[in-house]
């Protein structure tokens, strides 16, 4: 009889918590996937600073999700099916939006889209060698906004890292030209020299950053392994 | 049985008639008071002026060691706190306050203390309860407008009617400068009802109304001058943001009202000791006849953990002489330390090593710190000190001379050293230990604020020591700061020197050694502890630069306002060990990083005006968000 009640028991407690699934909202389905591109070419900012929302009209409250651009320039973000409006927030990114300064996503199943943005600079031909100990980079940085807007350069970086996260936070080496200092933005050229490493690892990651003056937000090239 | 129901009938309408409605139904309430019982007796209001008193919104203060942690002033060595050094960023929310219920409050006291309600009672206590309230509404805007910038001004109680429609109660932001403003004039016009009374401490006086006069004249000041560095950090509304054309008039403001409270000469710095140190450390613990403080908030000795006292000894108390179990929670940083000036004006790291590449040697770890501004052992606590009358053991073990260490992870642990076979103590009492929580792990404690009396370190009576909030040094420095902004760098020197001779400093300041960076440097080292760091940085907009998220060594240039710090350090003194070497036993230090100590701050232009959440613009769409978030 006892074993009878609890077998019972358990059945009923079972069955209430198999029921939970019925007045539960469904986990949003949709992937919106990208990057942030300038001409087809993604733009290489710092982890965890660049974002941008989302926002869903209509509802008596609006609260934003915040999506998060990768070092790379990629985003992804999971939704719900509805149609959202993008914005970047005011003094986000080392860009500007090309045009109006909302779009609007419908999303309806997974779907990707490239934002495509105007940065203040480009790092064109990033090229990395090393030789002994010391990374060698060189690049150009082009102009990309000419107008009333345009800004100066403050200074470019050249971050080196053991991992593949390199930026002004996580590096092990890095060295500076200060934008005062650039003679000729065609043909920049920084090294660096790379510090014994524990463990000992024989290639690190490199990528050159340039920071605007009076933007937050760095822009980079892409990170590059480089064999020591 | 007709009879019996027209008996009971009668006997009821007898009883409804000998009962006094009025009596009966119309009582006075036993569980609160009443309007016409408060606003008629002076104790009454004096207690609800005390509560709003106590609830005056603070950042860093007794009620948070933790706090000094945040930035490069201190280490936290407390388990639950290490992720303050691991973290790079600080939320955009950090530092933010909507505090409108408070506001509210004060609105409906200052409301209730002008209505006819108070008319029996003395007209100068009215007009004090009156201005009272409104130094702590304006105290309320102020600590707004540091930390959100321009914020919807109400001056008066609101009220909903029920309409189902609140959209007229809703206030757009007013302009920074418009806030600032209002405090400024608010603080005018309520200055001679208050007491002009030195013994009046924690009661809103006229020392204090000029006091913070000088204080937020001088943000404001420095937000139109400085805030033309960060373009970025500008509203088009004005509500963050003050043009650089107010900046003079501010300056003007901050330098009449902080001269006038030195000319009036109530107040003088707080000089009662010998021994300066003892004495910049007496400055904040003596409640007896202290000349030099404005403005506190008090305390009471109490076993109960309900803010009457304070528990700032017991969290920072050295764990070698600790009362309690606990203690050695807040580290000043090296960042700090390094930043103390010889008493001959000029500035020098700590140098450990000679040109050779051996360590210097020293017989007494104080010999390190010999020389120096008189506040840096007033405001830490220095290896081979005493406090309480008690030595520190700060020290991290035995260098021996073929490079290694010997050295424990337990508290004052016992070890054998080379060629011996008797265990010795091989760490001291008071660590420092890497990672071992109330121990001195960047080799300091504080010293500032903490309680010498006995007992101050228990958890059952704690400290009845207060929090200065206002002093006269901060005036003087104000002052400083003010006149060098107005070219007046002669007068500025003088307001300088007279803090610094109460340091020790015996050589003055000419006008020509005044500079940004002293005044920076000054502010530094005179309010380190005190609350001052994060709206300094702010207002000079150097946040940003000082804290970068860049991960540099230790700068050599402690006289320099805008050199990074973005990682506490810390310097730890070793026991020579090599028998038979005349440097056997002696001293030697090591700069070294906390190995909790893994992120490195980052302050962004959005964190210069904190984050106003998504539900506060829901309910009032007329706010408009603050820059770079």
């Amino acid at each position: 009889m006892k074993k009878l009640k609890f077998i019972f028991t358990l059945i009923i407690a079972t069955t209430i918590l198999a029921s939970c699934a019925w007045d539960n909202y469904d986990e949003p389905q949709s992937f919106l996937k990208g990057n942030i591109v300038y001409n087809n070419e993604p733009i290489g900012v710092s982890y965890n600073d660049v974002t941008f929302q989302l926002w869903e009209p209509g509802w008596q409250l609006s609260y934003p999700i915040d999506v998060v651009v990768a070092q790379d320039g990629s985003y992804s973000a999971k939704l719900f099916n509805a149609t959202y409006k993008l914005v970047f927030p005011d003094g986000q990114g080392p860009f500007r939006m090309v045009g109006a300064d909302t779009l609007t996503v419908n999303i309806a199943g997974n779907q990707t889209l490239d934002i495509e943005v105007e940065p203040y600079y480009m790092i064109r031909n990033a090229q990395f060698s090393a030789s002994g100990r010391n990374v060698t980079a060189s690049f150009q940085a082009e102009k990309i906004i000419t107008d009333a807007d345009a800004l100066d350069i403050e200074r470019v970086n050249l971050y080196v890292n053991k991992g593949m996260f390199v930026d002004f936070r996580t590096n092990v080496a890095s060295t500076e030209i200060s934008g005062g200092d650039i003679a000729n933005p065609g043909s920049i050229s920084m090294s660096v020299s790379v510090p014994e490493l524990t463990p000992t690892q024989n290639y690190v990651y490199a990528r050159v950053g340039l920071k605007v003056a009076g933007r937050e937000d760095m822009i980079f090239s892409q990170v590059q392994k480089i064999d020591l | 049985m007709n009879k019996k129901i027209v008996y009971i009938l009668l006997l009821l309408l007898t009883f409804n008639w000998s009962c006094n409605d009025d009596d009966f139904l119309d009582r006075e309430p036993t569980n609160i008071l009443l309007d016409e019982q408060v606003w008629t007796d002076e104790a009454l209001i004096l207690s609800v002026v005390s509560d709003l008193y106590f609830r005056i919104p603070e950042y860093q203060s007794l009620e948070g060691w933790w706090n000094f942690a945040d930035f490069d002033e201190a280490f936290a060595s407390n388990f639950g706190d290490y992720w303050r050094h691991k973290n790079n960023d600080w939320g955009y929310g950090e530092w933010s306050l909507w505090n409108y219920g408070y506001i509210r409050e004060i609105n409906l006291f200052i409301q209730k203390a002008q209505s006819d309600l108070t008319n029996n009672l003395d007209p100068a206590v009215k007009s004090r309860f009156i201005a009272e309230g409104r130094f702590l509404r304006a105290n309320a805007y102020f600590e707004l407008v540091k930390r959100m910038g321009g914020v919807p001004l109400i001056t008066e109680p609101l009220e909903y009617d029920f309409s189902g429609d609140a959209s007229y109660l809703q206030r757009p932001r007013a302009k920074e400068s418009d806030i600032y403003d209002f405090v400024l004039s608010e603080l005018e016009e309520i200055k001679n009802d208050l007491p002009n009374d030195v013994n009046v401490k924690s009661r809103a006086t006229q020392a204090l109304v000029l006091a913070m006069q000088s204080r937020v004249a001088l943000y404001a000041a420095s937000i139109a001058k400085y805030g033309a560095t960060t373009p970025a950090v500008f509203l088009p509304g004005g509500e963050v943001g003050i043009p650089a054309s107010m900046a003079e008039s501010y300056y003007t403001k901050a330098l009449s009202a902080a001269e006038q409270l030195i000319k009036n000469g109530d107040y003088a710095l707080y000089n009662k000791k010998e021994d300066l140190s003892d004495n910049f450390a007496s400055l904040f613990v003596d409640k007896g006849n202290n000349t030099e403080v404005i403005f506190v908030r008090d305390y009471v000795q109490s076993e109960r953990w309900d803010g009457r006292a304070n528990l700032w000894t017991l969290w920072n108390q050295p764990w070698s002489g600790a009362e309690d179990l606990e203690g050695g929670r807040t580290n000043p940083s090296l960042n700090l330390v390094q930043s103390f000036e010889l008493l001959d004006n000029t500035f020098a790291t700590f140098e450990t090593m000679d040109g050779g590449g051996d360590y210097l040697y020293f017989d007494n770890p104080l010999e390190m710190f010999a020389g120096r501004d008189a506040r840096l052992a007033g405001t830490v606590i220095l290896p081979g000190s005493k406090f309480k009358g008690k030595d520190l053991d700060i020290w991290a073990g035995y260098q021996l001379a073929d490079g290694s260490i010997i050295t424990g992870d337990e508290f004052g642990q016992r070890k054998e050293l080379p060629g011996t076979d008797t265990p010795v103590q091989v760490v001291g009492f008071d660590g420092p230990i890497d990672g071992r929580e109330f121990s001195a792990q960047s080799g300091f404690y504080v010293r500032k604020h903490m309680d010498p009396q006995t007992g101050s370190g228990q958890r059952g009576l704690k400290s009845d020591r207060w929090w200065v909030r206002y002093r006269l040094a901060e005036v003087y420095l104000n002052a400083a700061e003010a006149a060098f902004e107005l070219d007046q760098a002669g007068k500025a020197a003088g307001y300088l020197n007279v803090v610094r001779q109460r340091a020790g400093f015996t050589t003055d300041l000419k006008a020509s050694d005044v500079t940004f960076d002293r005044i920076v440097h000054e502010r530094k080292v005179e309010l380190a502890f005190e609350g001052h760091e994060l709206w300094d940085m702010k207002r000079w907009r150097l946040a940003h630069i000082v804290w970068n998220g860049e991960k540099v060594p230790l700068t050599d240039k402690p006289w320099k306002a805008d050199e990074v710090s973005t990682r506490v350090f810390g310097l730890w003194p070793y026991k020579y060990y090599e028998p038979g070497s005349e440097n056997n036993g002696k001293y030697i230090f090591k700069q070294i990083l906390p190995g909790q100590v893994t992120g490195a701050d980052r302050f962004r232009l959005g964190n210069y005006y904190s984050f106003i959440n998504d539900e506060i613009r829901n309910n009032n769409p007329q706010i408009v968000k603050n820059p770079n978030q």
